[in-house]
């Protein structure tokens, strides 16, 4: 398991070092710096093995978060440990720098002890933890017994992801589609490859415990329930979508999408992201990009980019950015709406510099793979108020994943 | 307020100044001082002197303040292990608070202190946390357990806490049971023979059902210890698999993986006729690709695992090429793995698409990536040969951009194509040779002078061309100098009448002026060879090349099989067993996957249990390069290594890789033969039939079986032959045999000496071979062997040495020194010497095992001309330890049936018959049967060797 858990500022001073295990000494603080911080060479992997200890790190900004161990552990689960911890941090107070971690550190070592025990990963839900794990510190003898053990329940329970007792004036909640397509194109126009991955982010001010249940066009369910009516079957057929892959929070009941594939959870009180997808199948390329890329003898490039919208004119799309790479020492570009001209100075003729694609930003306020959101149902049998009393709010947005045409 | 204050004090006297303010009456002050401790301790200050005052601040009802002081206890109490004494007190006091989470708080503490002489205090505080009533102490108790038990692993037993560890695994509550079996997996795995974690379906059902209520962490230990259960049949792992499977929808890539490698364990032993093993890998296609869309790192980490995957069951990932595209943008280490994967997954049906996407990689600008694209495109040749024609084309592309590097690695890939498709693509020889100057590289160099070695009657200035890389000869790597001395001696043989001088020269510079012993070795071998006898030169030096591997990079079964049981951990990110690179004892249990076992069948036959995939399914794995003979100059007299094959740098004669590894388990010497596992036809030992020739005229046939008079007490002895002529080893001259004598094999050995120097300091090793033949002692040479002298000297043999398949089965490598040099020799050894003098079978015994071996297994020989009645045959063969178990006479055939062991416990069972009276039939029928086939091959030349002298 993990042996220690390091947090280093972009020049390699520790900020926080906490560690688990007998096996790895102080030394290994160092070795880490030396060996990936102050590497000459850009690191090739994220995992290093020094002197038979494992390192393993992500950056977030200029901070480096490392994982060290002596065993076999399971990398897998520390990478998803370390993203977690920059959740819960972020989750407290905010960004992730070093002016942060230093204004926090007794809290960092406090979270630190309690979502890592002996290294194995504990209960990380922020919502738990905020129960019990506060800026200022609780004072053990204002909690009465029965608040400590709900404290316990929830940290330990089924439901470790909600308190009970949560109590809203107004019961409502948000759903966001977000969806990012990405497109790889051949210079000819051809679909190398394309596909969405969307996320479905759920925001619910729900009182009690209530029991939800969402429903999109998803074919297979579409299909499933069309089988008597074969006229409905060829009508909804059009809209449904196929869905590659799905995964969802850790509330929603796996054993039972995989039985009946409905989505069904106790959502966490604020917001979370209720499932992940993947389609590649009838995805809606928000734009075409055509490219027309000349080299004019070994000083001049020439470049004219075509952009084509792919829906409907009443639809706005935003943020529209398109970017056309140029080499390094690149002058005297003449840009206008419609073409641009870029010269090059003298390059060495035996190394050809790369010519990396053009790639497009945008928004739009639909979801490129067609996906709907078909219902969220949501039922509290112990207080009163019913699906009918939520108030629901459903956006899409398409967003630009990588979304390259090669050129 | 802000922390980051506690950071700048770094005047003199803080150490006195803090301790001043740890002693303050005011809450606030001492908690300020706490703060700037911890603080000065994580940037590696040592303020170990402030112990007492720290210890002071422990009973507080501040649950803060108290945090902090147990965080300085846990780091400081093992150097002052006195001084923590005086935290024994609160510890066990808080471990009765009412709050759980201060109980908890100090029993999580308590076992972070290294201390032994607290520990024994705080068995009690355990024992009563570990019985808890509430959860959230009972799981931070379940994970003291096994922080105690890595510092006392005695003291648990004794206390008995591993048992109420066990208990825990009942408990009501998901996460206590989640952390019991991730504390009982560890400690299970430092005692890896105790039956610690008892797994049966009972408990396998209470881990299923925890597992769908504990948290995303708690369903890792729990599939991570699944993982390590074997169901007890078929059946059962279907429905465990079933129960698993909806984990791989979960957002946690580690727990996907986890279920993956569940999965792909209990996949073994379903049968692939059922739907549901079709059903199943269609669902395990998805959540892999999906990992794809993860941060970097996880990426990282599931392409490695995917990695693996694809090699073990190549069918669930062949639709998904596309994933695997490079993206611009993608981290170097992602583009890296990408192009691996991409390579493994080209096929036919998708060629087109793939070579179009590594052109375009070539482009790019990390020139390690480049490099990999270039080399990925030469592997597509090899491996789709339907491609081969545009790779080339594309390479040649590549070639004109006159990027350094792409050069040098095209041309590297397309030597290899060229070996793989002799005599297709010269055409293209003449652009190659225009970029013989930019060439820096020594795998490079060495590349280009194999095409001009192996093709130099096509090109017309050849011997110009290797000229001109002469003059700087003691300047190149060795790689580049072995290459340009074999391809000056295949151009000598080709073009003799012009290049006399040149080849002179070069054998020279290796022999004379180098200091290399492997060039000068090689040499040596030229020369000699050209000056004894050119017709055998040219039939070594420019013999048939065996087929080049299609798949590169594979890594071998047994290792696959076990990194497949390590899926998602560390291992399967290195592509090494845990033993690789963990210390001690920890993480060392051989995983394999569970043999396939259908309900419905018997569980006795063994034939039903191979120990990895069916053989069919693997892709047959030729060693890449690495010459015979190279490697044969390679064998050291120090212990064999399992090191990798001689690299490109020899590539003109027959290449088996006789140092390979991992075939040991294979071959494994079972005490008992029958209800063992047998052997598998192992896909790494397709070893080129060519091999014999491919020696030349020079050691396999030496041996002649069938010559001469053996004398017949024990079993039959060979007459020595000669194994090694003078001409070879400097004058030194080796014939010998092999004999077995009342259960004691040796090599009896003649030793001459035809030099002119006296010999001494002989020793003797023989490489890994089939049955682990090993000298059982030094070789005694007493007397120093003048010029002229000869020694006889008999060599004991055991065969408890390391076991290596061989091809053929009974072939042997022997090095033998002297104070000359070191010599080497390969020998083929009767295989009667191995059979040992328990091989009679019970009656019984044998007709059951007679049934049991699958008929496939049998194999048919005729032993001609051999007059004996059965009397006779009998006898002799008795005298060879092949016992008769029971003799029948059929329709005037007599039957004979007969076993006999080899010393690694394969059993043989025989069935012999004989004519007799019939002076026109004199001819025998030799039925077969054995759980390992390949000796039969053998087991029939023993027959003979034995019946006709």
């Amino acid at each position: 398991m993990i042996g220690g858990l390091f947090i280093y500022n972009h020049k390699g001073e520790v900020l926080i070092s906490r560690v688990y295990r007998d096996d790895i000494g102080r030394n290994a603080v160092d070795a880490f710096r030396v060996n990936v911080i102050h590497a000459r060479q850009q690191v090739r992997s994220p995992v290093t093995n020094i002197a038979r200890t494992s390192f393993f790190h992500v950056k977030r900004s200029n901070i480096w978060l490392a994982a060290v161990t002596k065993q076999n552990v399971n990398a897998a689960m520390v990478f998803e440990f370390l993203y977690k911890m920059c959740d819960v941090m972020a989750a407290y107070f905010g960004k992730i720098s070093e002016e942060n971690i230093k204004n926090n550190f007794v809290l960092i070592y406090e979270l630190l002890d309690e979502i890592l025990d002996f290294g194995y990963p504990q209960n990380s839900e922020t919502g738990a933890l905020k129960t019990f794990i506060t800026q200022q510190g609780i004072k053990s003898q204002h909690q009465t017994k029965e608040e400590q053990s709900q404290i316990t329940s929830q940290v330990t329970g089924q439901i470790g992801w909600r308190r009970e007792g949560i109590k809203y004036r107004r019961n409502e909640l948000f759903l966001d589609v977000l969806e990012s397509v990405n497109l790889l194109m051949s210079p000819q126009g051809q679909v190398l490859s394309a596909h969405v991955s969307g996320r479905v982010v759920m925001k619910s001010y729900l009182s009690g415990m209530p029991e939800c249940k969402f429903g999109m066009n998803d074919k297979i369910v579409i299909e499933k329930q069309g089988k008597g009516t074969a006229d409905e079957t060829s009508k909804s057929g059009k809209q449904s979508i196929a869905i590659d892959d799905c995964t969802f929070h850790q509330c929603v009941r796996l054993s039972k999408f995989d039985s009946e594939r409905s989505i069904s959870f106790i959502p966490p009180d604020g917001e979370f992201e209720l499932m992940r997808y993947r389609t590649t199948k009838d995805i809606i390329l928000p734009f075409r990009v055509i490219p027309l890329v000349r080299e004019v003898g070994r000083t001049k490039l020439e470049v004219k980019v075509v952009i084509k919208s792919n829906f409907k004119p009443s639809l706005l799309a935003q943020k529209i950015e398109v970017r056309i790479p140029t080499p390094l020492n690149t002058s005297g570009v003449q840009e206008s709406q419609i073409s641009a001209e870029i010269e090059l100075l003298p390059t060495n003729d035996k190394k050809k510099w790369a010519r990396p694609p053009i790639s497009m930003n945008f928004e739009v306020p639909f979801a490129p793979s067609g996906l709907k959101v078909r219902y969220l149902k949501v039922f509290e049998p112990k207080l009163n108020y019913s699906d009918h009393d939520v108030i629901k709010w459903v956006r899409y947005i398409g967003r630009s994943g990588i979304y390259e045409t090669r050129c | 307020m802000t922390d980051s204050k506690y950071f700048t004090t770094t005047k003199k006297g803080e150490i006195f100044e803090l301790k001043a303010e740890l002693n303050s009456d005011k809450k606030e002050k001492k908690k300020e001082a706490v703060k700037k401790v911890i603080a000065s301790m994580t940037v590696g200050k040592d303020v170990s002197a402030l112990f007492p005052d720290v210890v002071n601040c422990m009973q507080t009802d501040n649950l803060e303040l108290k945090k902090l002081v147990y965080l300085y206890l846990m780091n400081y109490a093992k150097s002052q292990p006195d001084m923590a004494i005086m935290a024994v007190n609160t510890f066990v006091k808080d471990c009765e608070d009412p709050n759980p989470l201060i109980r908890a708080l100090a029993v999580r503490t308590m076992g972070c202190i290294r201390v032994d002489k607290i520990t024994e205090y705080l068995c009690e505080p355990l024992r009563k946390c570990l019985k808890d009533e509430d959860p959230y102490v009972r799981k931070t108790a379940a994970v003291c357990v096994a922080k105690l038990h890595d510092i006392n692993a005695q003291l648990v037993e004794d206390q008995g806490f591993l048992d109420t560890l066990k208990d825990l695994i009942s408990d009501s509550n998901p996460m206590v049971v989640a952390n019991a079996v991730a504390a009982l997996s560890e400690i299970a795995e430092s005692h890896p023979s105790s039956n610690l974690l008892d797994l049966n379906p009972q408990s396998i059902n209470k881990l299923l059902t925890a597992l769908n209520e504990c948290t995303e962490w708690g369903q890792i230990f729990i599939l991570d210890c699944l993982a390590n259960y074997t169901p007890k049949d078929d059946r059962e792992a279907q429905s465990i698999c079933e129960r698993v499977t909806p984990r791989l929808s979960h957002a946690n890539s580690a727990v996907v993986l986890s279920a993956v490698k569940v999965l792909m364990k209990f996949m073994e032993m379903l049968s692939k006729d059922l739907d549901y093993y079709g059903t199943l890998l269609k669902k395990l296609a998805p959540p892999l690709v999906t990992l794809l869309s993860a941060e970097p790192e996880l990426q990282y980490v599931a392409l490695r695992n995917i990695n693996l995957i694809v090699q073990k069951r190549p069918e669930i990932l062949k639709h998904e090429m596309k994933v695997f595209f490079v993206k611009y943008n993608d981290p170097i280490y992602v583009k890296l793995e990408k192009l691996d994967i991409m390579i493994r997954l080209a096929s036919q049906a998708n060629i087109a698409q793939v070579l179009a996407e590594l052109k375009e990689y070539a482009t790019e600008v990390d020139v390690d990536f480049v490099r990999k694209a270039v080399r990925a495109i030469g592997r597509c040749a090899i491996k789709v040969e339907q491609s081969a024609e545009r790779c080339v084309s594309t390479l040649l592309d590549l070639i004109q951009t006159k990027v350094n590097y792409v050069v040098q690695e095209a041309i590297v890939v397309i030597k290899d194509i060229f070996r793989k498709y002799p005599n297709k693509y010269e055409s293209v020889i003449a652009t190659l040779c225009e970029n013989l100057d930019s060439l820096d590289e020594p795998e490079a160099r060495a590349a280009m002078i194999w095409i001009v070695g192996e093709y130099a009657e096509r090109i017309d200035n050849a011997d110009e061309l290797l000229e001109s890389f002469l003059e700087g000869f003691h300047d190149e790597s060795t790689q580049v100098q072995l290459q340009l001395l074999t391809a000056i001696v295949k151009l000598f043989l080709k073009k003799p009448t012009e290049t006399q001088e040149l080849v002179q020269q070069v054998l020279s510079l290796a022999t004379q002026d180098s200091d290399n012993p492997d060039l000068r070795d090689r040499g040596y071998i030229y020369w000699r060879l050209l000056s004894t006898d050119p017709v055998a030169a040219k039939e070594v030096v420019l013999a048939e090349k065996p087929l080049i591997s299609e798949e590169t990079d594979l890594i071998e079964p047994t290792l696959l099989d076990e990194l497949i049981c390590y899926i998602g951990t560390l291992a399967s990110v290195y592509h090494k067993p845990p033993s690789a690179f963990v210390e001690g004892g920890r993480g060392v249990v051989h995983k394999s996957l569970p043999p396939r076992t259908a309900s419905s069948e018997s569980t006795e036959s063994p034939e039903t249990a191979p120990a990895g995939a069916p053989s069919g399914e693997q892709p047959d794995v030729i060693p890449t390069q690495g010459d015979l003979l190279g490697d044969l100059l390679n064998l050291d007299l120090g212990p064999p290594v399992g090191g990798p094959p001689l690299a490109t740098s020899s590539v003109q004669m027959g290449a088996v890789d006789l140092l390979g590894g991992g075939l040991d388990s294979l071959m494994g010497d079972e005490p008992e033969g029958i209800g063992g596992p047998n052997f598998v036809a192992p896909p790494a030992a397709a070893v080129p039939p060519n091999l014999g020739t491919s020696m030349g005229s020079g050691l396999s046939d030496l041996f002649d079986l069938t010559s001469g008079v053996g004398t017949l007490s024990g079993s039959y002895v060979a007459p020595k032959a000669v194994w090694l002529p003078a001409m070879k080893a400097k004058g030194l001259e080796i014939s010998g045999t092999f004999t077995r004598q009342v259960g004691s094999i040796s090599m009896d050995l003649q030793l001459t000496n035809k030099a002119l120097q006296v010999m001494t300091d002989f020793a003797i090793q023989f490489n890994r071979n089939s049955f682990g033949l090993a000298p059982a002692a030094p070789l005694q040479v007493h007397a120093p062997l003048s010029p002229n002298q000869t020694v006889e000297i008999s060599l004991p043999l055991n065969t408890v040495g390391s076991v290596m398949k061989m091809e053929p089965l009974n072939n042997l490598q022997v090095a033998v020194k002297n104070n000359i040099d070191v010599f080497y020799f390969s020998t083929l050894y009767p295989l009667h010497i191995l059979f040992v003098e328990d091989g009679k079978m019970d009656r019984q015994m044998f007709l059951a095992t007679w049934k049991d071996i699958p008929n496939e297994n049998e194999a048919q020989f005729q032993i001609r001309d051999c007059p004996l009645n059965a009397e006779a045959v009998s006898s002799r063969l008795q005298s060879s330890n092949i016992f008769t178990v029971a003799k029948r006479n059929v329709e005037g055939q007599d039957m004979l049936y007969q076993s006999l062991k080899l010393t690694n416990g394969i059993w043989v069972l025989a069935e012999l018959r004989i004519q007799p009276g019939n002076p026109s039939f004199t001819d025998l029928e030799l039925s077969l049967k054995c759980r390992a086939p390949e000796v039969s091959q053998h087991v029939y030349q023993a027959y003979e060797t034995i019946l006709k002298n």
